[in-house]
């Protein structure tokens, strides 16, 4: 670890867009963090790509890198282009809960199932920040939202496990309150050879915290360290206990062919059946 | 050495993308377009290229656009329902001047209409399809030579405007088989990207068509689809960087319309009569042509190999002599409010139209109603 380790040495000279308080400056830092002490002097070896919302901001433009900003939810599908082209870059996904687990959830899931060979990391604020704190598919079942004024009546995706259960080969999930582990856990991912997953659940004090009685920053986080419970916990407590909790941990970590091996592997196959005929 | 061969038509079009130099080809099965795919899997990997299956068209584009990105030529296929999954990815495309072929074998719709049979009813969503201020390119074959001809094309306009290219195939000359003359590969003229120098930061303006780099070549890039400068940095509030940066997008075709457009004409200066038309339907007008012959009706016939953008002296060179234009279409009017638009009274427009079934205009049917109105006008 560099003692004068600064982030901004892998940010372009602009100024960050994050509102006070917001969880992005938090996994953006953690990110950079994690680039650092795996040896990255600089983000050449990287492309980034993101969809809408606020969690795209975190690379596009401001990582001193290529980064590749798209429409909402179709930052995976352009991904898989980078990456089977260029299989040598390191493709990392930044996106919301609802730029990767609603308007492009479909995709996220068909990735982890292929295996392909990026990681996706996943600032779930449980709501559409950036539009104003709309209820998203993350939100928690009764909690009030612009659009849910008398609460969600709808219960939110376990995206980590999901994501763990369509062929994951990472996949893990802490808080903005982890910062520890969250970065360890992106130095794995980032090093994983397959499809990694991180949710990091994220404060959204503006358009979120202040609509459940957790005005700032520091009320969200506090929030977050009470209601976590580790993996190894979870799997003691009744089901009626977890209700409101947040499981952090990892939930897979395993090693499967990835897609870019296998078609690489088909292409030298149909290369020598060309020749022969 | 030039081949003959006799190939269907969505054939044509996989090994013509492989002549262009495709490397990338990402796509999700639809009737009448799936065979480009099924082509593709057996011959890209072979040339060293990826053939991707995705979940949806909208994944099918995305990862086209990434393909791009990362240097390589990309395409999709598809038919009209993903054509309209595809709209947000072409505008994007068109935004960040993406380089990139998209096929849309025409069929029946609205919906999903008659999934096997023949429409052109495309058209205006191959020119307006996405949201906000944008101009297409979009090309019109009429023969299995012509999905060969106008692939190859298709990437050529793709990499030297940097824009997205629509191919505006239809089932019918996707589906039928007919012998085609297969130039080599020494004969087929190939246009590539132009490539920035190591020193360049502006990719995204200060020149018409900007160099485009490739990722993971050291030029930290900045792609979006929001309003950016010419270094692409978001630039979302300024109102002269937006109106800048989108003029610039549409000038760069309307000003080269003139190097884009390809036509075939016949006897357009000095007919009586005159017709408008594309794709498979144009084949009906060759013949129609000459049993007006017979009738002694003196007819021209502008055949569109580029829809968009659009002709428009072209047709008004038509408009001088000729006292009547028809335009006929698989569709209930597309082209015929284009050609009406270009002539500006000048001449009366007839739209002859037909749609279900796949059924194609006949040259007796044109015929007759060319004879009628012909009389009429005098």
């Amino acid at each position: 670890m560099t003692e004068k380790f600064s982030i901004r040495e892998y940010l372009r000279d602009l100024s960050l867009p994050f509102c006070k308080g917001c969880g992005d400056l938090t996994i953006m830092s953690c990110f950079l963090r994690a680039v650092n002490e795996l040896g990255y002097k600089d983000l050449g070896r990287f492309v980034f790509c993101s969809g809408i919302g606020c969690a795209a901001w975190i690379p596009s433009p401001y990582f001193k890198a290529d980064s590749i900003h798209v429409p909402h939810g179709r930052s995976i599908p352009v991904a898989t282009g980078v990456k089977l082209i260029r299989p040598d870059l390191n493709v990392i996904v930044f996106g919301g809960d609802g730029d990767l687990a609603g308007i492009g959830l479909s995709h996220l899931i068909h990735a982890a199932r292929r295996n392909l060979d990026i990681t996706v990391i996943m600032a779930n604020n449980m709501v559409y920040g950036m539009t104003g704190g709309q209820v998203a598919p993350t939100t928690p079942i009764k909690a009030k939202t612009t659009t849910t004024p008398y609460g969600n009546v709808e219960r939110p995706f376990d995206t980590a496990r999901l994501v763990a259960a369509a062929g994951a080969s990472y996949a893990a999930r802490w808080t903005t309150f982890h910062i520890e582990q969250l970065k360890e856990s992106m130095k794995k991912a980032i090093t994983n050879q397959g499809f990694a997953f991180i949710e990091a659940v994220s404060q959204c004090p503006t358009a979120f915290g202040r609509r459940i009685g957790l005005k700032t920053a520091p009320d969200m986080l506090r929030w977050f360290k009470e209601n976590s419970v580790t993996l190894q916990e979870a799997e003691k407590m009744a089901e009626k206990d977890l209700e409101g909790k947040i499981v952090v941990g990892e939930f897979v970590h395993r090693k499967f062919p990835t897609l870019t091996e296998n078609i690489y592997e088909i292409i030298k196959e149909a290369k020598k059946g060309a020749k022969k005929n | 050495m030039t081949k003959t061969r006799f190939w269907q038509g969505n054939q044509a079009c996989a090994e013509a993308a492989i002549a262009a130099g495709c490397k990338f080809f990402a796509g999700y099965p639809i009737t009448p377009a799936s065979e480009i795919a099924e082509r593709l899997a057996l011959r890209l990997p072979q040339e060293g290229g990826i053939v991707m299956q995705m979940e949806d068209e909208l994944a099918s584009i995305g990862a086209v656009i990434g393909a791009s990105w990362a240097g390589a030529k990309a395409m999709t296929a598809t038919s009209g329902p993903g054509f309209s999954l595809m709209q947000e990815n072409i505008g994007y495309a068109f935004m960040t001047e993406t380089p990139c072929v998209i096929v849309d074998v025409q069929r029946a719709g609205p919906s999903t209409g008659q999934a096997t049979k023949c429409g052109q009813g495309d058209v205006m969503q191959a020119r307006w399809g996405t949201h906000g201020d944008y101009t297409s390119i979009v090309l019109s074959p009429n023969s299995v030579q012509e999905m060969f001809n106008l692939t190859v094309k298709a990437f050529n306009l793709a990499e030297k405007y940097r824009t997205p290219v629509v191919l505006l195939a239809d089932e019918v000359v996707a589906h039928m088989r007919e012998p085609i003359t297969v130039p080599s590969p020494d004969e087929i003229e190939i246009v590539n990207r132009k490539k920035p120098k190591p020193t360049d930061k502006t990719f995204f303006g200060s020149k018409e068509i900007p160099t485009m780099p490739s990722v993971g070549q050291g030029f930290n890039i900045a792609v979006t689809g929001s309003t950016h400068n010419e270094y692409g940095i978001r630039y979302t509030a300024d109102p002269t960087v937006h109106r800048q940066l989108v003029e610039r997008l549409v000038g760069k075709i309307r000003k080269n319309a003139g190097e884009i457009i390809e036509l075939e004409r016949y006897n357009i200066k000095n007919c009586e009569a005159g017709i408008v038309s594309y794709g498979c339907t144009s084949r009906t007008v060759y013949e129609t042509v000459e049993l007006a012959k017979k009738k002694k009706i003196n007819l021209g016939f502008l055949r569109l190999k580029t829809i968009w953008p659009f002709p428009d002296d072209v047709v008004q060179t038509m408009a001088k002599n000729a006292k009547i234009l028809f335009v006929p279409e698989m569709n209930l009017g597309q082209i015929f409010y284009e050609v009406e638009r270009a002539v500006h009274g000048k001449v009366p427009v007839v739209p002859i139209n037909k749609i279900g079934g796949g059924e194609m205009i006949t040259p007796e049917e044109l015929l007759k109603k060319v004879v009628k109105d012909v009389k009429n006008v005098d």
